[in-house]
């Protein structure tokens, strides 16, 4: 039995049919990544496995349960942890504040503060920065910001949208070291979803290609980036 | 994207004659005010004096301001919407805090002092914490029942909705309680400590009666007539104010609120259980307000099914001047409103009846000049 499961759900927004019979599984401890072009339904994938936009059908099985209705908030202490596209810092809150928001549902006090140094030693910026307002960081300390708030959460499984979005290379490289890290040290199950088709299917044990919210390929990473569909369409073709 | 409103309104003087006509008829009220006000300081009609006299009137008025401000500005802030029922909030709790101060104030049938005369402090504060509690369940129930499942509607609904719960508040108040006004009894409090030999109080004789009590304070060559009343009720407001602001800076819920604030979704992929942060928001502007009724209603003894109106709207006013949203701006809206309530008719030289004309010509002027208030943060298109 996979970690998560997500059978063949059917997402809608308004009248819109995102996510068409759209089926993946995330194994413990490995790291899955969704690529596609834009519109596919990534970002709609994971926003419909933590409960923010909920399927229409089907079903998400986290752990063996059934958590297609939970509501987002639930689900988020469950141990399913999302670092939503576009970062969403609570800018009016200072660096701390927001990373202690990040283990909002957690009460162990104790291991909460040795998280908290932990993601200052992995950002050093962050701590440089801990009583600044969110807002006033720079976009890559905002993504900092945005996965050491959710290491704070202490997820079992992570879902990680477009961290490298607007980055400059250097900071990409810092962060899906960072990716790698926590999945090989912590033990930390990934689901993620990149417009960096090579680099996220160079980390990933699994990886899924989406169109217009089916899957259309699926294999291991080391597969798909030799899959000649898959180079042509989405890494740029050689 | 960052653009404030009032700065585009600055930019669009000039093309939109009726944002010139508002540019200008505003201008020339401030002139005039500034003129009359000159005018009167300059001939003697109007001096310090007179200033600290209303300072002194309008802190405690500003503080009731305040309190129920606080309340709008917490729920804005949440929800991005007047509760406009807040007012009848604010009447549940002076209503209901009538039933026990006046059941405090019945002489037992053996005889003696009432609970009220015996123990004057403690039963002025069970009926506060009587008020607040009144007027949280209200505020729950609200939130619950007209609020929430109109959580996705567009804006104008559930503003609509407070509206018409704010009537069906005043309505059901009337049906069950008639329609007749009922006073607070008059609590007087006798400190023995502070004596005020030269001014014999009716009841306490020389020392100072805390609630009922007015005495002369001389400034300089003349004087002006104080009461410790006022300083009690801007005393509790502040201790009020520092409360929620220590429980909104400092606490996890405090931090998940300003977190619902900006961001609803991202909040719950936090963790955070956003309704419920949405009734504590309604539950501690309502402690407020249900507080604030209680003194109110001490120092404006009579209480109906309408009374919230005024106040109401007056906070309401008052967080708009400090920005709508913004917590320090209530607060601060509020006791400025307050001042410049009671200290404008007599540096206008107008009969102080004209008050609320005063506060209204303020909300306009402020809608005018600058929509997003004294501490009001730009109002940037996405939030605006």
């Amino acid at each position: 039995m996979s970690l998560l499961e997500v059978h063949d759900i059917h997402t809608y927004y308004g009248k819109i049919h995102a996510l068409k019979g759209l089926s993946i599984r995330v194994e413990v401890g490995q790291i899955v990544t969704l690529i596609g072009g834009n519109g596919a339904g990534k970002t709609t994938t994971l926003n419909t496995i933590c409960g923010i936009t909920p399927a229409a059908q089907g079903r998400v099985v986290f752990d063996g349960q059934d958590i297609t209705r939970l509501p987002a908030h639930e689900i988020v202490r469950r141990g399913i942890i999302h670092a939503p596209e576009g970062r969403k810092i609570f800018s009016r809150l200072t660096v701390r504040e927001n990373l202690e928001m990040g283990a909002f549902a957690r009460n162990d006090t104790d291991k909460i503060a040795r998280d908290m140094d932990y993601v200052y030693e992995r950002f050093p910026r962050l701590k440089e920065r801990i009583t600044q307002l969110g807002g006033t960081l720079s976009g890559g300390e905002q993504q900092m910001l945005a996965i050491g708030r959710a290491m704070m959460a202490s997820p079992k499984v992570l879902l990680l949208d477009e961290p490298s979005m607007g980055l400059a290379p250097k900071l990409v490289e810092e962060i899906f070291n960072v990716i790698d890290y926590l999945n090989r040290e912590n033990g930390t199950t990934i689901l993620l979803v990149e417009q960096n088709a090579t680099k996220a299917l160079s980390i990933a044990a699994q990886g899924y290609v989406l169109q217009t919210g089916l899957i259309t390929h699926s294999g291991t990473g080391e597969a798909l980036q030799h899959d000649p569909a898959v180079i042509e369409a989405y890494l740029g073709g050689h | 994207m960052v653009q404030t409103t009032s700065r585009s309104s600055f930019l669009r003087l000039g093309k939109d004659p009726i944002q010139t006509f508002l540019y200008l008829a505003g201008g020339a009220l401030l002139l005039y005010v500034l003129v009359v006000a000159l005018g009167n300081v300059a001939a003697g009609r109007y001096g310090l004096r007179d200033f600290l006299q209303g300072i002194v009137l309008g802190l405690a008025q500003g503080s009731i301001y305040a309190l129920i401000a606080l309340g709008y500005t917490l729920v804005y802030g949440v929800l991005r919407m007047i509760n406009f029922a807040h007012s009848e909030v604010f009447m549940a709790g002076a209503y209901i805090g009538f039933f026990a101060i006046n059941a405090f104030s019945q002489t037992p049938e053996s005889g003696g002092p009432s609970f009220l005369e015996q123990n004057t402090v403690l039963a002025l504060l069970l009926t506060i914490i009587v008020g607040m509690t009144a007027s949280s369940i209200i505020a729950v129930l609200l939130e619950r029942i007209a609020y929430r499942p109109l959580r996705r509607a567009p804006r104008l609904v559930s503003l609509i909705t407070a509206i018409g719960v704010s009537i069906t508040l005043q309505q059901l108040f009337l049906r069950l309680f008639g329609g007749g006004t009922r006073s607070y009894p008059v609590v007087n409090l006798c400190f023995e400590p502070l004596q005020v030999p030269d001014q014999v109080d009716r009841v306490c004789g020389t020392a100072m009666n805390l609630l009922q009590g007015r005495y002369r304070l001389p400034i300089g060559e003349q004087e002006i007539i104080v009461r410790p009343l006022y300083f009690i009720v801007f005393a509790i407001a502040l201790v009020l104010m520092t409360t929620m602001w220590f429980i909104v800076q400092r606490t996890k819920v405090g931090k998940a609120m300003r977190a619902v604030a900006e961001d609803k979704n991202t909040a719950s992929l936090m963790g955070i259980n956003v309704d419920r942060i949405i009734v504590v928001t309604f539950l501690l502007g309502a402690t407020l307000a249900g507080a604030a009724a209680v003194m109110f209603a001490v120092y404006n003894p009579q209480v109906t099914p309408f009374m919230g109106f005024f106040p109401g709207v007056k906070a309401f006013t008052a967080a708009v001047l400090g920005g709508i949203g913004n917590i320090p701006g209530a607060m601060a809206g509020g006791l400025l409103l307050g001042i410049i309530e009671s200290a404008a008719p007599g540096m206008l030289g107008i009969p102080s009846q004209l008050e609320d004309v005063v506060a209204f010509s303020v909300l306009v002027l402020i809608m005018i000049f600058r929509p997003s208030g004294i501490f009001g943060e730009a109002l940037t298109k996405s939030r605006a």
